[in-house]
């Protein structure tokens, strides 16, 4: 029964969020909005207290279900395993706890939150390492899917499927999501749920609760008959049919021992009929902290960033790509108040990059605000009409505003490049970004002031300038625009 | 039991119409089966011996009065080579004048730009094929290049003509797109240079048969020409005719003048005229849907574009028509409306006006997707943005009422339609107002305030989404 629901449950879970990290239409997150919202970590970073007290809450009465439902990386390692079982049946054996890296894990964990290193401490939080796999690894193969949908489309005359870009945000992205992705992929295939008993600091976090669930999985020592099923089926590797124990911290309540024994010698249930026992400890560490520094390093690893030229059609000027300027200050969504409560709030799920329709958002490779998004203007700008990346943040780094409030929202100012201007480079007429100006906060004005005749050049009022960047993308100059957005560290309200 | 004999009196049937069917061919012989099929081809198959032939008063030789406009020849990546970048498909080109041969045709009219300048040696090396006598060429001394206006350049390439032609002569030579750019451009063009005297002496040497000029834009630059015939003496001239252009020309363009006036003129003086432009650049083979229509009610055989075929080619003074044919199709479809010609009757004319009238009052871009624009330097796709807005605006759907129920679903096919045809980077948004196009446009569309409007229209269209997203 319970292993039934679970499976259920968590494979809504799962799709749900999966689909709504993959999805280039933005319809999904009116539906499945609220699922990263009910996030451990990202509730605790939203500081949202009804989410957090109401999972404390769940894990007290049913222990570590959480993990085998909500989250989506412990249904994705589920799935592994599920796969990587399907060989051999009974094949798990019981492992001692590893307590020190467990606790040592979440103590890294707590103090880069606390020193505001967010970005650092996510790579390790699981349900924004799933997103990056499928923001980094999926996305790209889903959006040439609908790409290819959206030819069909065209071609019998619908309009129910627009295509989408498909950008690349350099190596290093891909690099973080493809290595834990292959490392967890290989965990689980062999031995279940292994990162979450031994690396997730948010699966430590909840086994010191669910040590104390109501419900839990109970040895009835009279009816056993040491098969040792138990074990050979529990993918936590929690179950010692030696000992009749059962560790709690790691038992993430997905029932599969229950069904596995023949003797009716374990229950999910309440405390009455069994006693506690005394939790074993040991403090192996050995092959862990190994494939933990293999995850550090692969986090560190520098990938130079590749520039594809683009190819055009006969008959048009060829279009070079924009670069992105080196910005003093990065710059950071409206909503997100000011680069350091992005900082502090983002556990770089990536699901406001995977949603923004005009590929502003994108991965920063800083180390200090590593994959926690940033702006850009080269493939587009960020359009007045949407604020889509405020609808799906799940942890307060971008806070839900809309479009009219947006757009009194200064995130930035446009700085004029002289050296790039083309009415002054090339002696054409230009205005383009002037015309382009949402808030008008550009002006043409003539070079030379004494000289009415003189080329007209752009003027930013940075006052009144929001730095949505439609001026730096719509600027003919290519591939440096002649005028680009400098962010704010604290936003204004104009 | 009951599902048994249904099959067994189906088989009964089918086997009783098996026989009843191969007796009935068996029966009908040959004669009605050729008879169907010889209807077919009627409908389908353009008569070799019927062509509609114009006589030029001068030289007393039959015109058909379908001219084969060699400016959209075929490419071999199946395009054409007005919109294509691949090599002119020869093969293809010689299986189309030779059909045109075959049926008729003998006015075959090319210039040095045409097909990025490929156009006059793909023609000749087809038509050599044919001995000179069978047909006509006509060519240009264009003017698309300013670095071609001096007298020794503008020799220079007319000896190419030749060349690439391989002839040593011309039928029909024309001074290129007179009244582009005004009086100035003409005067630098063709007479500052002395070369409309040149050509005059080229005509009396038998070098060129018949001397004209092909008309675009100003006003006063023609009017001007014919003030000098008595001096010249204009063999033909071209100019832009279809129903449209006739009283509305300065309806799509303040700048065109009604093609009732031009021809008109020509008639005073008894010039031929050449029409070009018969379809407004395929304007008038795609009409609103409700006009077509009313069009196949009245002749369900006919095509849309015959019927502009059959207008242009009506007026006696015409010469001959011209038409840019990549296709077979679109031979065989003129061929079967000038063999031979059923002139519009005064009742049909007044339907086509009516036609025009409504075509007028959608206001549609007047871009004929001719390219001579492009490549814009900032890499906007204009004709593309023009087809895109016109197209739209034709079918009755652009997003402008935002209360209407139907808003959001126009919006959505607007956005999505526009990316669709054109890329993001080439649409107007990057239109930057350099105006480098503006003196290219033969119908004398103010291309960057047209691109700035239909920018402005979509950027109002996207930011109304009401908390929609698109």
């Amino acid at each position: 029964m319970l292993r039934k629901y679970r499976i259920a449950l968590g494979a809504a879970f799962f799709l749900g969020i999966t689909l709504l990290l993959l999805d280039v239409s933005g319809l999904l997150h009116r539906f499945l909005g609220w699922m990263p919202k009910v996030q451990l970590l990202p509730a605790i970073l939203a500081l949202n207290v009804v989410v957090v007290v109401l999972l404390v809450l769940l894990t007290l009465v049913f222990g570590r279900i959480y993990c085998s439902v909500i989250c989506p990386l412990g249904v994705f390692q589920d799935a592994v395993a599920h796969f990587g079982r399907r060989h051999k049946r009974n094949r798990y054996t019981y492992s001692r706890p590893q307590v020190w890296l467990r606790y040592g894990v979440l103590a890294v964990f707590i103090a880069l939150l606390l020193l505001g290193l967010t970005g650092i401490a996510a790579l390790l939080a699981p349900y924004s390492t799933y997103a990056r796999f499928v923001t980094h690894l999926f996305q790209p193969i889903w959006g040439l899917a609908n790409n290819g949908a959206a030819a069909v489309a065209d071609g019998v005359g619908s309009y129910a499927v627009s295509g989408t870009d498909i950008v690349f945000w350099g190596w290093l992205p891909l690099v973080v999501a493809l290595v834990p992705f292959l490392l967890i992929s290989v965990l689980a295939w062999r031995n279940g749920r292994t990162w979450c008993n031994t690396v997730c600091p948010v699966g430590t976090m909840l086994g010191v609760l669910s040590r104390f669930a109501w419900l839990k999985v109970r040895f009835d020592a009279d009816k056993c008959r040491n098969c040792s099923l138990c074990t050979r089926n529990c993918k936590a590797a929690c179950i010692d049919y030696k000992t009749h124990t059962v560790d709690y911290t790691r038992c993430v309540a997905c029932g599969n021992c229950l069904g596995a024994c023949k003797h009716g010698a374990l229950t999910y249930s309440p405390p009455s009929a069994a006693k506690a026992s005394p939790l074993p400890e040991d403090r192996t560490e050995g092959e862990l902290s190994r494939r933990s520094f293999l995850i550090s390093t692969a986090a560190l690893a520098t990938v130079a960033l590749a520039q594809e030229a683009k190819k055009v059609d006969g008959g048009l000027a060829v279009i070079e790509d924009k670069v992105a300027p080196k910005r003093q200050t990065p710059i950071t969504p409206p909503g997100s108040f000011s680069a350091r409560n992005m900082q502090q709030h983002c556990t770089s799920c990536q699901l406001c990059i995977s949603e923004c329709p005009n590929k502003v958002l994108r991965p920063s490779t800083d180390l200090t605000r590593f994959m926690q998004p940033e702006m850009g203007y080269e493939h587009g700008y960020c359009r007045p009409e949407c604020s889509r990346c405020s609808q799906v943040c799940p942890t307060g780094a971008i806070c839900k505003i809309l479009p009219p409030q947006k757009t009194a929202i200064q995130i930035g100012h446009a700085v004029w490049l002289k050296k790039n201007c083309l009415p002054l480079t090339d002696g054409v007429q230009c205005g383009n970004c002037a015309r382009h100006c949402p808030t008008g906060s550009i002006t043409m004005v003539s070079y030379d002031p004494q000289d009415d005749t003189s080329p007209k050049v752009p003027a930013v009022d940075a006052e009144t300038c929001i730095g949505c960047g439609a001026c730096e993308n719509l600027c003919p100059a290519r591939p440096f625009s002649a005028i680009f957005v400098e962010g704010h560290e604290v936003h204004r309200s104009i | 039991m009951a599902k048994d004999i249904q099959r067994r009196d189906f088989l009964k049937r089918f086997g009783a119409g098996m026989a009843a069917t191969a007796a009935a061919l068996v029966a009908c012989k040959r004669s009605e089966s050729t008879q169907a099929v010889e209807e077919y081809k009627q409908q389908q198959e353009p008569p070799t011996d019927k062509m509609t032939y114009r006589l030029n008063p001068k030289t007393q030789e039959k015109v058909s009065l379908l001219g084969y406009g060699m400016m959209r020849l075929p490419t071999t990546d199946g395009g054409s080579a007005r919109g294509s970048e691949a090599p002119i498909d020869q093969e293809q080109v010689n299986r189309l004048v030779d059909y045109a041969l075959e049926h008729g045709v003998n006015y075959f009219d090319t210039s040095p730009a045409y097909c990025r300048g490929e156009s006059e040696t793909a023609t000749g090396i087809a038509l050599s094929r044919h001995p000179r006598n069978s047909y006509f060429i006509a060519t240009k001394l264009s003017n698309f290049n300013e670095q071609t206006w001096s007298r020794k350049a503008s020799i220079e390439m007319f000896e190419n003509s030749l060349r690439a032609l391989r002839t040593d002569y011309i039928d029909y030579y024309l001074l290129h797109g007179c009244g582009m750019g005004g009086m100035e451009a003409y005067k630098g063009r063709y007479e500052d240079n002395g070369m409309l005297d040149w050509c005059i002496e080229q005509r009396r040497r038998g070098r060129i048969r018949n001397l004209g000029f092909s008309y675009h834009g100003d006003i006063a630059v023609f009017d001007y020409l014919l003030s000098r015939h008595d001096e010249v003496h204009w063999d033909f001239v071209q100019i832009e005719l279809n129903y449209l252009d006739w009283d509305y020309a300065n309806e799509i363009n303040e700048r065109n003048t009604d093609a009732r006036y031009l021809y008109g003129e020509l008639q005073k003086r008894g010039i031929p005229s050449v029409i070009m432009e018969p379809l407004l650049g395929g304007r008038l083979a795609n009409v609103p849907q409700y006009l077509v229509e009313e069009m196949k009610r009245r002749d369900p055989e006919a095509s849309v574009a015959s019927w502009a075929f059959r207008y242009a080619g009506t007026p006696e003074g015409v010469l001959t028509v011209l038409s840019g044919m990549t296709f077979m199709e679109h031979l065989k479809d003129n061929l079967l409306s000038y063999c031979p010609l059923r002139p519009v009757t005064k009742e049909e004319e007044t339907f086509l006006y009516d036609v025009a009238r409504q075509i007028v009052d959608v206001e549609l871009i007047p871009c004929n997707d001719c390219k001579y624009c492009m490549p814009c330097p900032y890499g906007v796709d204009i004709p593309g943005v023009f087809v895109h807005y016109n197209k739209v605006k034709n079918q009755g759907r652009l997003p402008l009422d935002a209360q209407s129920p139907e808003y959001r679903r126009l919006r959505r096919e607007y956005l999505v339609g526009q990316d669709r045809s054109v890329p993001r980077l080439r649409q107007a948004a990057h239109c930057i107002g350099c105006g480098q196009c503006k003196p290219h446009c033969p119908q004398n569309i103010d291309i960057p305030t047209e691109l700035h409007r239909i920018d402005a229209f979509a950027e109002k269209v996207r930011q109304d989404s009401h908390g929609k997203m698109v």
